[in-house]
């Protein structure tokens, strides 16, 4: 019913013959020649960096400090993407706008991985009434509307930062259950388990140290396309008041505070949008390029 | 397939169930009220008030009366709007929503199938690559800084549209285009895939050596199995054109059901966002029945279970 990553049909076979190359390095091989995925990476790693060290950053400007005398002015010299109406740079909130709209997609990915990594691995490994249970859970959370539950959680409870994680990393893990759980169910049976088992590891052990770690692949796939479906929800939550309240500002409410005086003051909501757009589009390169990279034989066209 | 209809009708009963009860308990268990404003009100008003709701019940019977209503159909009195019935108000809602959600499905198909076909007989050529990053882009620029952008363009710049309001054709046009331009993108590489996929197989070799005309081969004998990735997606699109729509009427500015949903949030009236959330839910429960009916119609080998 939903497109998701299909779990690929075999995962890092060991090579029998030939010089012996990890499916990481292999990985990276493949990653480099592909110019426009390892652009947005080094689009996306200069970006975060940036928006990272920004206050520590001389040339970037105090994105608080008003200027009511100055009001907002177009792009100059001294103002890279003009001022706000209050006066503020907007280059420097553009910036610290980042910090937030990215730390939300890095813990909301996070949040998601942990939750569903976990569930998927245990279902999977357990199989049987357990796993049946557990995807019975998985099935029915996903037919639930879950951004009118979000907007209702948000609305009623306190709009702090932290519901904002919690509500974008638990609307993701679905997806990420299910893959993973798909990604055990093949690996199980595979003859590097059986022989840790003959040596006498626990199902821990087992799960901990061979299994999960051979799902990495499908996993940083599907995280990297999970970050810019958070800042997305991020934004748009925002944009309709319910995400980042003020004095933070995220790109989403810079987006809205610009189209609300949109017809005489059009910078406001062109450079956030375009930092928002440029981001979300870097990730989906380098989240298409990562698959390609990662899972030669999976040539679906997924999001 | 009357026996699937009615199995999967049944299903819709325990998550209807699902979402009632937690939203019920979400709007309940927060603080805060509905009749909580800057004024002070006398407490035998309040009371008052609160008898007249039924709020001052024990909450497991509040909560039996819910669903005992729900199940009749019965979302009650708007407590912001004490003289509108909530299924009045969605109604009303629904009305604009669903013809700018169906506006915009039927344009990001009509569209984005095109666009798709001509990418994928095009393989590797100038009008792919066109496509291709048209789409890409498309599906990186979110609708509501798209919507602006289109504003700012065509109505304030060109005077071609209104900048928002619902009256009259011509404000439909840019909420339609906002709307759809993320769906035109991905249904154009859905569109794509498909027809590449399909491009290559048995039984349009044979049509090709039967000496058909390309564009037969294509259109009629490719195109109908090829389009299968973007019926699956109508429905997960559907439901995204439901929610998309909810910050394209706040932008423009239209009576829609997601504008009612926000505001209702705002004033905390909790018979309308309820009824507003058990609304949606059930319409996309609906609509993703409808797909997998459609999915079975076009490809026989789908089995109903």
């Amino acid at each position: 019913m939903s497109i998701g990553l299909s779990p690929p049909a075999t995962v890092a076979q060991p090579e029998s013959a030939g010089p012996v190359r990890s499916l990481w390095s292999d990985a990276w091989r493949r990653l480099r020649r592909n110019r426009a995925a390892l652009a947005a990476g080094v689009f996306l790693l200069f970006m975060c960096t940036f928006a990272a060290l920004a206050p520590w950053i001389p040339l970037v400007q105090d994105p608080t400090a008003q200027n009511l005398a100055l009001g907002a002015t177009p792009p100059t010299w001294a103002h890279w993407f003009g001022t706000d109406d209050l006066g503020r740079d907007l280059f420097a909130r553009v910036l610290y706008g980042g910090r937030i709209s990215m730390l939300v997609g890095i813990v909301g990915t996070l949040v998601s991985l942990v939750v569903g990594v976990t569930w998927g691995a245990i279902a999977g490994y357990a199989g049987g009434r357990t796993d049946e249970a557990m995807m019975r859970v998985v099935d029915v959370l996903y037919s639930l509307p879950y951004l009118f539950l979000v907007i209702v959680l948000l609305v009623f409870f306190s709009r702090s930062l932290l519901m904002l994680f919690v509500a974008l990393g638990l609307v993701q893990w679905l997806t990420m259950a299910r893959i993973v759980r798909g990604q055990v169910l093949s690996l199980k049976s595979q003859m590097f388990v059986e022989a840790a088992r003959a040596l006498g590891a626990g199902d821990a052990a087992i799960l901990g140290r061979h299994i999960v770690p051979n799902t990495l692949g499908p996993v940083i796939v599907y995280a990297t396309l999970t970050i810019p479906a958070v800042v997305l929800q991020e934004a748009f939550l925002s944009f309709l008041g319910l995400g980042v309240q003020p004095p933070d500002a995220s790109w989403g409410t810079l987006v809205a505070d610009g189209a609300r005086v949109l017809a005489l003051f059009p910078w406001m909501v062109v450079f956030p949008g375009l930092a928002l757009s440029l981001t979300l589009l870097a990730f989906n390169f380098l989240g298409d390029g990562l698959r390609d990279a990662l899972d030669p034989q999976d040539h679906s066209d997924v999001n | 397939m009357i026996t699937f209809i009615l199995r999967r009708l049944l299903a819709f009963v325990p998550t209807l169930w699902l979402i009632a009860t937690l939203s019920f308990f979400i709007v309940r268990l927060a603080p805060g009220g509905p009749f909580q404003s800057e004024k002070a009100i006398p407490p035998a008003a309040k009371a008052q008030l609160l008898h007249t709701y039924g709020l001052d019940r024990p909450l497991a019977e509040q909560y039996g009366r819910f669903l005992w209503n729900t199940v009749r159909g019965d979302f009650g009195v708007s407590y912001r709007y004490p003289n509108r019935r909530v299924s009045e108000i969605i109604g009303d809602g629904f009305r604009v929503s669903a013809e700018l959600g169906a506006w915009a499905l039927l344009f990001a198909v009509l569209v984005g199938v095109p666009l798709g076909v001509i990418a994928a007989v095009r393989q590797n050529r100038a009008e792919d690559y066109a496509v291709m990053g048209i789409a890409l882009a498309g599906v990186s620029v979110p609708s509501f800084v798209l919507a602006p952008v289109l504003v700012l363009v065509f109505s304030l710049t060109l005077f071609w549209f209104p900048p928002a309001l619902w009256s009259g054709p011509s404000s439909r046009v840019l909420p339609v285009l906002a709307l759809s331009a993320a769906y035109i993108s991905f249904i154009a590489r859905l569109a794509r895939a498909g027809m590449l996929e399909v491009l290559h197989m048995d039984f349009v070799r044979t049509a090709r050596a039967k000496g058909l005309a390309e564009v037969v081969v294509v259109v009629k004998h490719a195109l109908p199995i090829g389009i299968l990735p973007v019926v699956s997606y109508l429905g997960p699109a559907a439901a995204r054109v439901v929610t998309g729509s909810i910050v394209i009427e706040q932008v423009f500015s239209i009576p829609g059901l997601g504008r009612q949903l926000v505001g209702a949030a705002f004033n905390r009236d909790y018979t309308l966002v309820l009824g507003v959330v058990l609304f949606y839910a059930g319409l996309l429960l609906v609509l993703n029945l409808l797909v997998d009916l459609a999915y079975a119609w076009l490809d026989p080998r789908v089995e109903l279970s």
